[in-house]
């Protein structure tokens, strides 16, 4: 009964926010955050459930925001379409990387993760075509939805980018408790067990990847219609990979609401941060974030879930001797 | 053709010496020091600052910035690493992205973002050998690396520190068994580690840019030729390093310099996928 | 009748150690065949070719009549042959339930139907108390029956146990025996390798001893204990009574 109230009053919150505090820094500090909060949900799936801890997802991000802003700025094609069209575009090319990966774990395929990250960056830095390091300019349209543009004011984007943190979230609901979700945490757990139960693990690697390349593809789509200019410094390069990571670790990865918390956590601190002292180019916020980072790892791996979980989960009539018994697995 | 294999050699063998030292990490405890490029950064530092404040030239430095950047590598051992070894995988990869990023924003924060040069160190120009014109610092810091290598090996191969971590590079379970001391173990050989990358700094800083972001690349490109050499072989990782140097700069002659890296990660990638012991055995 | 699983001619090299000598027997619908042998006679490896983690480099292995000799470990699961590990594995992070409905997932597909098939399993295994239970909080003993209750979500018809006698109690290796008596009476057909003689003696209908990559002795648990090959074989291994 509290919870369904709670959880009532937090969604009406977020609805209500850009009437609330409607300024530009906010909202634009709000949009950030739901768009990291979408690519934390991204990672998630195929970090957090599946294990396969990437490094490379701001290559998926900006293969989403390169394809519909070409299509757009050379063919016309409505940013809309151009969404599907990067999804899609991205899906397959993690399934192209991701099929010969499919046998790496750990700090292989971390490192192989950087490393494709790195050589798409470095061919879309030299690619004519697509503005190689100038990148690429969407011209101000008016028309507001239709177009995927506001100009007025950011509350247009704001919506949008709810919208695609809640559709995320809910694919990510129904894969957790479906056979997928179940299937991606053996998988995590060993690949050796999956296969004894009958699971192909390159199959479902294939899908855990492919679905969090097309989410993070999409939230491309909306970086670029939102600041209107993209170019591989700002949508290809690892800081923003590391933070995706760090954003769903911190708000504790494998959990659903995990990336959510992480991201308004530590979003608004960098932003804030960067307004408040960045702009003299110190990096200061970044420092804070390393910081952050090792201490988390060291301290609490499972992040704020994982903490408020074990807190809840302290049973007094549990019996430890079962567990006093036994050896770590 | 001859010139750029020979140029490619000389970067090669400073790559290698910093391989060296993440292999030996990887090879005792099973942690990629993604911090490994920010320990070179700081070598790099170490050596412009002594020059800098203090006129010791880059080559007499060396010694000092190793020592400073094994007990560096001893404390981040002892106060993060250590910790999180057992802990979840998610874990151990992002704590020493957590430290790179630390470092390489405090180098920011205290030494700006500006490029620095060492401009005029003791060993500059180029030598005239058969024809080919190789550089002094590369050739000293080659044959630098190269010593420093083959003295890494007597120690592993000779003293009995080294052949404690040998032995548990090979078999956790059984040096844990014979009595050896692993958390020492693996203390020193992220002192070591990080102490080698100083090293290659002190070398690299007598003819390479010095900048907080440095460490992004060679750190990266020091992944690429562990993996190409085999995780944890340390002759594996020389020759690999060799190997790196002479297709990054053949890929940036023959066809785009702006491609060089990218072949190299090309590499690492066909590596992994269709032979992932890297090198190991070949 | 033909045999449930067939092993002909299995031969596997290990540079230049031959660990399977051209093996071969098969085994029948409802049977419990052990495996024994002492160490080195090549039981694991011969494991590994049967479940599809290895490959023989000779002989062909057939189960219900269809040649599986090569196929992967996943699809050989889903034609029906299940496994545990030496090292027992289950997925620490989720429920004892959890675990078993991901075995159960194999043949259901929807979520309530493998909950209601991984909750009949669970009885079946004497698990249904511990169902919330996470699977890093369970005993060794506990773990190795969940690992047995996952196995049997997939539906198998063979269930094959590498050696998962090792390290129990007495009163746990009593009810492991229990448990897989019960697994028998489903209409599973059980192939055990194991070095623990006193559950080979009691649950054997068979036994087949390995030595140095070949067979030497099939038979009944009774006859093949008194052959003087098989006591040359184990000479210096204490026989567990």
């Amino acid at each position: 009964m509290v919870r369904a109230a709670a959880a009532a009053a937090a969604v009406a919150a977020v609805l209500a926010f850009p009437a609330l505090f409607g300024s530009p820094f906010p909202l634009h500090v709000a949009i950030m955050t739901l768009i990291y909060a979408t690519l934390g949900v991204a990672w998630n799936i195929m970090g957090g459930y599946a294990g396969m801890f990437s490094f490379g997802t701001a290559a998926f991000f900006g293969i989403g925001a390169y394809t519909s802003t070409w299509l757009l700025t050379a063919h016309g094609v409505s940013p809309w379409l151009g969404l599907l069209a990067g999804g899609i575009v991205a899906a397959l090319t993690a399934a192209a990387i991701g099929w010969p990966c499919s046998n790496l774990r750990g700090h292989y395929f971390a490192i192989a993760s950087i490393a494709f990250a790195e050589i798409v960056r470095t061919h879309f830095n030299n690619w004519k075509l697509v503005g190689a390091a100038e990148g690429l300019m969407i011209p101000i349209t008016p028309g507001g939805l239709r177009v995927f543009q506001w100009n007025q004011s950011k509350e247009g984007y704001y919506y949008v980018a709810l919208v695609l943190l809640a559709l995320a979230l809910l694919a990510c609901w129904a894969i957790a408790r479906s056979r997928m979700g179940f299937y991606f945490r053996a998988i995590k757990e060993s690949h050796e067990l999956a296969m004894t139960l009958g699971i192909s693990f390159v199959r479902w690697r294939l899908a855990a990847i492919m679905i969090a390349a097309f989410i993070a593809a999409a939230s491309g789509t909306l970086y670029a219609q939102y600041v209107l200019y993209i170019d591989p410094e700002s949508v290809l390069v690892l800081p923003i990979s590391v933070q995706v990571v760090l954003v769903t670790m911190l708000g504790g990865a494998g959990s659903l609401p995990g990336p959510v918390i992480g991201a308004a956590v530590l979003v608004p601190l960098s932003e804030i941060t960067r307004a408040q002292l960045g702009a003299r180019g110190t990096g200061v916020d970044m420092i804070l974030y390393g910081a952050l980072i090792t201490l988390i790892s060291v301290y609490q791996p499972k992040g704020v879930h994982g903490f408020l979980a074990a807190r809840l989960a302290r049973r007094p009539a549990e019996p430890r001797a079962a567990a006093a018994l036994e050896k770590p697995a | 053709m001859l010139q750029q294999l020979a140029n490619g050699v000389l970067i090669g063998c400073v790559y290698s010496l910093i391989a060296i030292g993440l292999t030996l990490i990887w090879g005792v405890m099973n942690i990629v020091n993604f911090a490994h490029g920010e320990f070179l950064m700081l070598g790099m530092f170490g050596s412009f600052w002594l020059y800098t404040l203090w006129g010791i030239d880059p080559l007499w430095s060396i010694p000092l910035v190793t020592v400073a950047l094994f007990v560096l590598g001893l404390v981040i051992y002892r106060l993060a690493v250590s910790r999180v070894m057992k802990g979840p995988m998610l874990a151990q990869l992002v704590v020493t992205f957590g430290i790179s990023i630390f470092l390489a924003n405090v180098a920011v924060l205290l030494w700006t973002p500006d490029f620095r040069l060492i401009d005029k160190p003791l060993l500059n120009g180029t030598w005239n050998v058969g024809g080919l014109q190789l550089s002094v610092p590369k050739l000293v810091a080659s044959a630098g690396s190269g010593l420093v290598s083959a003295g890494l090996l007597l120690f592993l191969r000779r003293t009995r520190t080294g052949k404690a971590i040998l032995a548990t590079e090979m078999n956790r379970e059984s040096a844990l068994l014979v009595g050896i001391d692993t958390e020492k173990v693996n203390a020193l050989a992220f002192g070591i580690g990080a102490a080698l990358v100083g090293i290659a700094g002190g070398f690299l800083a007598m003819y390479y840019y010095v900048y907080p972001q440095v460490g992004g690349l060679f750190g990266t490109l020091s992944f690429c030729i562990v993996a190409l050499g085999g995780f944890g072989s340390i002759g594996g990782a020389f020759i690999a390093g060799l190997l790196v140097g002479v297709v990054q700069t053949l890929a940036g002659y023959f066809f785009d310099p702006a491609y060089k890296y990218a072949v190299v990660f090309l590499l690492y990638l066909l590596v992994v996928w269709f032979r992932p012991q890297g090198l190991r055995g070949w | 009748m033909s045999a449930l699983l067939e092993v002909r001619g299995v031969t596997r090299r290990f540079a230049g150690l031959v660990a399977n000598d051209d093996v071969s027997f098969s085994v029948n619908e409802g049977e419990i065949v052990s495996v024994i042998g002492p160490n080195g006679a090549g039981k694991s490896t011969l494991f590994g070719c049967i479940t599809g983690f290895l490959r023989p480099d000779r002989g062909r292995v057939l189960f219900g009549g269809r040649d599986i000799t090569g196929l992967g470990a996943d699809r050989i699961c889903r034609l029906g042959v299940a496994r545990t590990f030496q090292i027992v594995q289950v997925i620490a992070d989720m429920t004892v339930l959890e675990n078993v409905m991901t075995g159960a997932f194999l043949r259901h597909r929807g979520r309530r139907e493998a909950g209601i098939h991984a909750m009949g399993v669970l009885e079946a295994t004497g698990l249904a108390e511990r169902r919330n239970q996470a699977g890093s909080a369970l005993t060794i003993a506990d773990k190795k029956r969940l690992e047995v209750a996952m196995a049997l979500a997939t539906d198998p018809r063979l269930l094959m146990l590498d050696e998962s006698m090792a390290g129990l109690t007495p009163v746990e290796l009593r009810e492991i025996i229990e448990l897989l008596r019960a697994v028998r009476k489903r209409g599973v057909t059980l192939v055990i390798v194991e070095h623990v003689m006193e559950a080979v003696m009691q649950l054997s209908d068979r036994v087949v001893v390995l030595n140095s990559g070949r067979k030497i002795v099939e038979g009944a648990p009774g006859e093949v204990v008194k052959d003087p090959a098989v006591i040359q074989a184990y000479l210096g291994e204490r026989y567990r009574a």
